[in-house]
């Protein structure tokens, strides 16, 4: 799959998150790459275990958090730089990739999922044969 | 949630905001003032500070940070939180996409002027660091019984 058509694939999506939800905010994240698979690390502050869902719909990877936040009561604003206790993001995802075979863990509000590349796909030397 | 009184314009993705956010700092930065500690949108970590007239409560927004490497030290009511975090990256893979904050921060914070900086507790849990600072007595509201 070439940029563009990832490009054009995820930009009517991420509009409609953002149009129909109410303010959510986009994860900063790490990805990488190796020979067996791929490493995606997205910090999300404030969220635990029970609240973290992530999603796999056929090429489509979707994170989506809430983050818990104890705060007294009739507490007032005075500063804010985070509007929301909403995380959500998503990914496509390529066919070489097992999405049976991902691990997620998540400690101290960073997400680190594991997507293991399948079998076949992962590089193998290949021997010259002499005759 | 309380954080959610600006009426900023949410509706456009992220990127298009940063642009956006960057064209007006640089051309309506005209007549408004900025406060002298302030920072540029989008430092690591993002701050929340909330008050009720007993407390004023801080929210440091720090995902993966070893709580044993905060160094949180307040004069009076200047509060700074400074510490590292190590994005523990993987030598030899490729990178796709590198957006999480790798390095040293150090973010000071002026609180209300009565706060009292001998009553102040802090805890980190799920990549939030939460400070707690008690307000002196005296100022905050009594009911005053009329006799």
């Amino acid at each position: 799959m070439t940029e563009t058509q990832q490009v054009s694939k995820q930009e009517p999506r991420t509009v409609q998150a953002a149009a129909d939800t109410e303010r959510v905010i986009r994860p900063a994240v790490d990805i990488f790459e190796d020979q067996s698979g791929i490493t995606l690390r997205a910090d999300m502050p404030g969220v635990s275990r029970d609240s973290l869902d992530i999603r796999i719909d056929r090429d489509t990877l979707s994170v989506e958090a809430q983050a818990s936040i104890s705060t007294p009561e009739k507490m007032e604003a005075l500063h804010a730089e985070v509007q929301s206790t909403r995380y959500q993001r998503s990914f496509s995802l390529s066919g070489e990739l097992d999405t049976d075979n991902v691990e997620a863990n998540l400690k101290d509000g960073v997400l680190t999922l594991r997507i293991h590349k399948r079998a076949e796909h992962q590089p193998r030397r290949i021997e010259v044969q002499s005759t | 949630m309380f954080w959610n009184f600006g009426s900023f314009d949410d509706r456009l993705f992220d990127d298009f905001r940063r642009v956006q956010r960057e064209l007006d700092e640089v051309f309506r930065a005209g007549p408004a003032r900025s406060g002298i500690r302030a920072v540029a949108r989008g430092t690591y970590p993002p701050i929340n500070i909330g008050a009720t007239p007993e407390q004023v409560d801080v929210y440091v927004f720090a995902a993966g940070i070893d709580p044993a490497s905060l160094d949180i030290s307040i004069q009076q009511n200047l509060l700074t939180v400074a510490g590292e975090r190590k994005a523990d990256g993987e030598e030899g893979a490729q990178y796709y996409r590198r957006e999480r904050f790798d390095g040293a921060f150090r973010r000071a914070l002026t609180l209300p002027e009565d706060v009292d900086p001998d009553r102040v507790s802090a805890q980190y849990r799920d990549g939030l660091l939460h400070i707690s600072v008690a307000r002196r007595e005296s100022t905050q509201p009594r009911q005053i019984e009329v006799k």
